[in-house]
């Protein structure tokens, strides 16, 4: 088990310092002058001036970098070129918006994905079963930017029951869940399905059955807690892959996370703030990951690193 | 004897196929795609890029059975000629992912050693990126048009493939019958393409179908963020873009689009799932 962490954690920061020195060329690779992009054609030189000055672009790229690194070790980030303020205070400010929104899709995906997935299971080759593989095809091929506004269209402008967009009570929480967690659900129902049907056909299950035990308790408490190992797993890999769902998802419906704000810097240009954002969300995904395989590691002793 | 034994599986294979009506209808909704963006000038009751001002955000009528969109441009027409770029899209970033992922997981996985670790590390560092998010960041860096696009996916989509194949040749290599060919002095060039890689096919195929379904939504997602194709060109993500505006007063903006997006990326999802069924042995 420590071999396995200590080997994991190796893996880990080479992935850190690439992603880190991905990040800092994304300003180096522009074409043309990034200074002039952001400020615009007709900026006036002393302002030019003063903003590669202050991003250090009239350094050597060795120094730039070093510097890139030794900052952002330390959490500093650099300054947003329209706010002023440190990229780091303005991604803190999202962020919990962001994990808020991914926390209620991976809810919604779970209380829908894992009742379904195991009927499916305990009634498997039955009218049942293939529908709901049938709807987890369709929920994996329908994509959120189209779903979202299909909600919408729906809940909001036809029946009025939900807000189109922002952030404030549950009733504004509801239609991005859903649109974020569908995939999901799509992918845990499958999951959930083919871990059950693992299971069920376990000695234990038998043995469980012969004691008189009642069905309920055969699956749920025999067959379920056994399949949950693997779906745990795939909730915790597919959560850091919220976080670049949550783009789409934050643009449709106006949602002020960490998503909006990357498309926001975009627009705008403002590209210390976005390669703060595609850091921040990265190194968070890659971290949910590491999180996810030791705890994997940790409930199932037979996992080793090869 | 070998001929005899291949029209066998192949026959078996073709019955299962057929067995599997999700399978079908996926294959009949591919066919269906090539065929409209192929013959897109012929089906398309007009001019894609012809507009109406007076016309715009018109609703489905008789003439118009997807209604008009901003500048009064007829939206199926539209739908049609968006097929042309999803396929283009899909066919260039499959190919072009799965030949450089091809290569550098053959590399990899038979060749081992330092090599193995420097590519697999790159491979990590770029699945570091969730989702779309590497794209996003190219596409920050090159600016929005069809070649960048075509360049961002390919440069997040040889990884699934390289992982794939590497790990494939990573335990074929060790096998009686590369052991013999290494032994009567065969290359490895040789080995690589003559031996290893029709034994691995299967598998691409299997991830080629799911990378057709990801690199369509990938493009249509980059264009509704505004990050991909460009207008005027008919691209079914940026119809989507555009109808977010109007989901108030034009609904049909929406919902055409996007319905043609999940059509095609289920179809290509069915025959994915069906060919996998039945090449895992372990799901036989």
């Amino acid at each position: 088990m420590k071999n396995y962490i200590t080997k994991r954690l190796l893996l880990f920061f080479p992935v850190v310092i690439g992603v880190m020195t991905f990040v800092f060329f994304m300003i180096h690779l522009v074409p043309g002058d990034p200074v002039e992009l952001m400020l615009g054609e007709n900026a006036m030189d002393s302002d030019r001036e003063r903003l590669r000055t202050d991003l250090g672009l009239n350094k050597p790229i060795i120094n730039q970098y070093l510097t890139f690194m030794f900052n952002a070790f330390k959490g500093d980030l650099g300054r947003s070129i329209h706010s002023k303020m440190p990229v780091f205070t303005v991604i803190a400010e999202r962020f919990p918006s962001t994990i808020e929104l991914a926390l209620c899709a991976i809810f919604v995906a779970v209380i829908i994905s894992i009742p379904l997935g195991v009927i499916a299971a305990y009634k498997q080759k039955s009218i049942f079963d293939n529908g709901s593989m049938v709807i987890s095809l369709f929920g994996i091929s329908m994509p959120s930017f189209w779903l979202g506004p299909i909600l919408i269209i729906i809940f909001s402008i036809k029946f009025g029951w939900l807000p189109v967009s922002g952030r404030g009570g549950i009733s504004y929480i509801i239609l991005p869940s859903i649109t974020l967690g569908t995939a999901l659900s799509a992918i845990l129902t499958r999951m959930t399905r083919s871990s059950m049907l693992d299971c069920l056909k376990e000695e234990y299950v038998s043995t469980a059955r012969a004691k008189g035990l009642s069905e309920k308790v055969v699956i749920i408490k025999h067959a379920l807690a056994n399949a949950m190992i693997p779906i745990i797993t795939i909730v915790g890999l597919q959560s850091g892959a919220l976080l670049s769902g949550a783009i789409i998802t934050e643009t449709i419906f106006s949602w002020p996370g960490i998503g909006r704000l990357t498309i926001q810097a975009i627009n705008t240009r403002d590209y210390p703030l976005l390669q703060g954002c595609v850091l921040i969300i990265a190194l968070s995904y890659v971290t949910v990951n590491l999180l996810t395989d030791i705890l994997y590691a940790y409930f199932d002793p037979r996992i080793k690193y090869e | 004897m070998n001929n005899i034994k291949f029209k066998v599986q192949s026959s078996k294979f073709k019955a299962q196929i057929l067995k599997n009506k999700l399978t079908i209808v996926g294959g009949f909704l591919i066919i269906f795609l090539i065929l409209t963006a192929l013959f897109a000038p012929f089906i398309a009751p007009y001019d894609a890029k012809e507009q109406n001002l007076y016309e715009g955000l018109n609703p489905p009528d008789y003439q118009h059975p997807f209604g008009k969109d901003r500048l009064g441009r007829d939206i199926l027409s539209r739908i049609v000629y968006g097929s042309r770029i999803s396929l283009l899209v899909g066919i260039v970033v499959v190919s072009v992912s799965a030949s450089i992922g091809i290569i550098i997981g053959s590399i990899s996985g038979y060749i081992g050693g330092r090599i193995d670790e420097i590519i697999m590390r790159l491979c990590d560092i770029v699945l570091a990126f969730p989702g779309i998010l590497l794209a996003i960041a190219i596409m920050s860096i090159l600016g929005p048009s069809l070649s960048n696009v075509i360049i961002a996916l390919c440069a997040m989509g040889w990884v699934s493939y390289a992982r794939l194949i590497r790990g494939q040749i990573l335990s074929l290599r060790e096998r009686e019958f590369v052991l013999a060919i290494e032994a009567i002095g065969g290359s490895s060039a040789r080995i690589i393409i003559k031996h290893l890689l029709p034994n691995v096919a299967s598998s691409v195929i299997v991830e080629a179908t799911f990378g057709m379904a990801g690199a369509i939504v990938a493009e249509a997602g980059l264009s509704f963020l505004g990050l991909g194709v460009q207008p005027p060109h008919p691209s079914w993500g940026s119809m989507l873009n555009e109808g977010r505006l109007f989901l108030l007063i034009a609904p049909h903006l929406t919902i055409f689009p996007g319905f043609a997006i999940m059509v095609t990326v289920m179809g290509f999802n069915f025959v994915g799932d069906g060919i996998r069924d039945l090449t895992d042995v372990k799901r036989q």
